[in-house]
């Protein structure tokens, strides 16, 4: 075995081009996919009437469809049918975002769920609005129950950008394959790539076992 | 002054109804003990007069304004029946303090520093001035009850509901939250308490309620009803507490 380090030193900056990209796509698709995960999980906890429907319906069709097929879907099939139109950047953000929201309703869903509804109760009690309740009481008590989940999903988000190498968009995957292409080097390129995304998990599962230390009632 | 009038309230929760026409008024300054076996609907009753639950027919008022009134804030009416719960149900993310000064703060609007020392205020009249910096979870049930009554009487309440306020207690920890609601009696705070505390009903109260299946069977003189139970059934229920 011929493993050649100045080789993978070499690809590094082309690697580090994918390795922005790859955090680029992560961060935005998360943020989107958490704001849309609180408000669906949000309306499917409280039974809100009629968007329940609609909110079961998005996480049903999400979760029952492969992220590949929906990126396609997004970057290709979309400007036949409505002519929309984007980057593929723009596409893979909405889709990791429209698809880490589907699992990330389910994550609220059952930590709201699993509040003690003595809590609500006394909030109610001393006179605050439902959604002062929400504000103040659960949502700080599910938060902390959400984060054990949430970093599951945040890592699987981080890994599913490497699926958007079928729209073309030159996250680190994709740079990997064409550094391949042009020299058919591949013990030593998927085997750096391999480690920077293994270097990516690790800081983000540190990152929330350090939030969820800090956010630990005594 | 009637501070809760229940005129023919009845509640279900789906087929099975838990209250029947409930003719019952309550005047400031009384201290009323309710008392019947489970089931009776004593705390559906409470939680019917600040609002928990939404009455199925008749009407309640509570402080004049009536709970089916659409046009009644029922957040007004909960601010003037405070509660407290048989499971404290403090917040366990918030010290004691936090928790006194929690509803002023989001209810009332007082402002960080005023809520903080009437908080303070507060948990020194329950005894837990040096505790106030504790969570729940670092608490004896007998102090987390009464945090949680500091709680209630923060957002100066014109009555106090109590649900069954010792019954989740070691019996060495009832004597503290009962001399808590002692004293406050004896300021004059209207109160209904939901407690098989004979004692207390006894000594403190100045009306026995017994409810038997979801109807008010016995009201009257606590003393007179302890000692001569008009009924055989208000007999064995007494026997049986004790």
């Amino acid at each position: 075995m011929d493993f050649q380090y100045e080789f993978v030193l070499s690809t590094l900056p082309q690697l580090m081009q994918g390795v922005k990209l790859t955090i680029h796509i992560t961060v935005y698709g998360l943020l989107g996919g958490m704001a849309l995960g609180v408000l669906t999980g949000l309306i499917l906890a409280y039974r809100i009437p009629v968007l329940n429907y609609v909110g079961a319906v998005y996480v049903w069709i999400i979760r029952g469809t492969p992220i590949v097929v929906q990126a396609m879907f997004v970057y290709f099939a979309l400007p036949l049918a409505m002519g929309i139109r984007m980057t593929g950047v723009y596409a893979a953000i909405l889709v990791l975002a429209i698809n880490a929201g589907a699992y990330i309703a389910e994550i609220v869903r059952g930590a709201v769920l699993s509040i003690n509804k003595g809590y609500v109760d006394a909030g109610l009690a001393l006179g605050l609005s439902r959604f002062q309740v929400t504000r103040y009481i659960v949502g700080p008590l599910a938060f902390r129950r959400m984060i054990p989940p949430l970093g599951n999903q945040f890592i699987i988000g981080l890994k599913d950008t490497s699926l958007f190498i079928v729209i073309g968009v030159g996250e680190l995957t994709r740079q990997g394959q064409e550094i391949m292409a042009s020299s058919f080097r591949a013990l030593e390129v998927w085997t750096a790539v391999a480690l920077i995304y293994l270097v990516l998990t690790t800081v983000l599962a540190l990152s929330l076992r350090w939030l969820e230390r800090r956010m630990k009632i005594i | 002054m009637k501070i809760v009038e229940c005129k023919k309230v009845c509640k279900s929760f789906g087929d099975s109804q838990v209250l029947h026409d409930i003719d019952l008024s309550i005047n400031t300054g009384e201290v009323v003990v309710v008392l019947g076996p489970s089931g009776s609907g004593k705390s559906t009753l409470l939680r019917c007069i600040n609002v928990l639950e939404t009455i199925t027919s008749g009407d309640l008022l509570v402080d004049g304004k009536s709970v089916v009134d659409p046009g009644t804030d029922l957040r007004h009416i909960r601010q003037e029946a405070g509660m407290v719960f048989q499971q404290f149900n403090l917040f366990p993310q918030m010290t004691a303090l936090e928790n006194v000064a929690f509803g002023p703060r989001k209810v009332r609007g007082t402002d960080k520093k005023e809520a903080s020392d009437q908080a303070m205020e507060l948990l020194t009249k329950v005894g837990l001035a040096e505790r106030a910096h504790y969570h729940p979870s670092q608490l004896s049930g007998g102090q987390q009850q009464r945090v949680a009554i500091a709680r209630a009487l923060a957002v100066k309440p014109k009555l106090m509901l109590f649900d069954e306020p010792t019954s989740a207690l070691d019996p060495e920890l009832k004597g503290e939250v009962l001399s808590v609601m002692r004293s406050l009696a004896e300021e004059g705070m209207t109160m209904i308490v939901v407690s098989h505390e004979i004692r207390f009903a006894l000594n403190v109260g100045n009306r026995l309620i017994f409810m038997d299946n979801g109807s008010v069977v016995h009201d009257g003189d606590p003393r007179e009803l302890y000692e001569n139970p008009p009924t055989e059934r208000l007999r064995d229920f007494l026997h049986a507490i004790q």
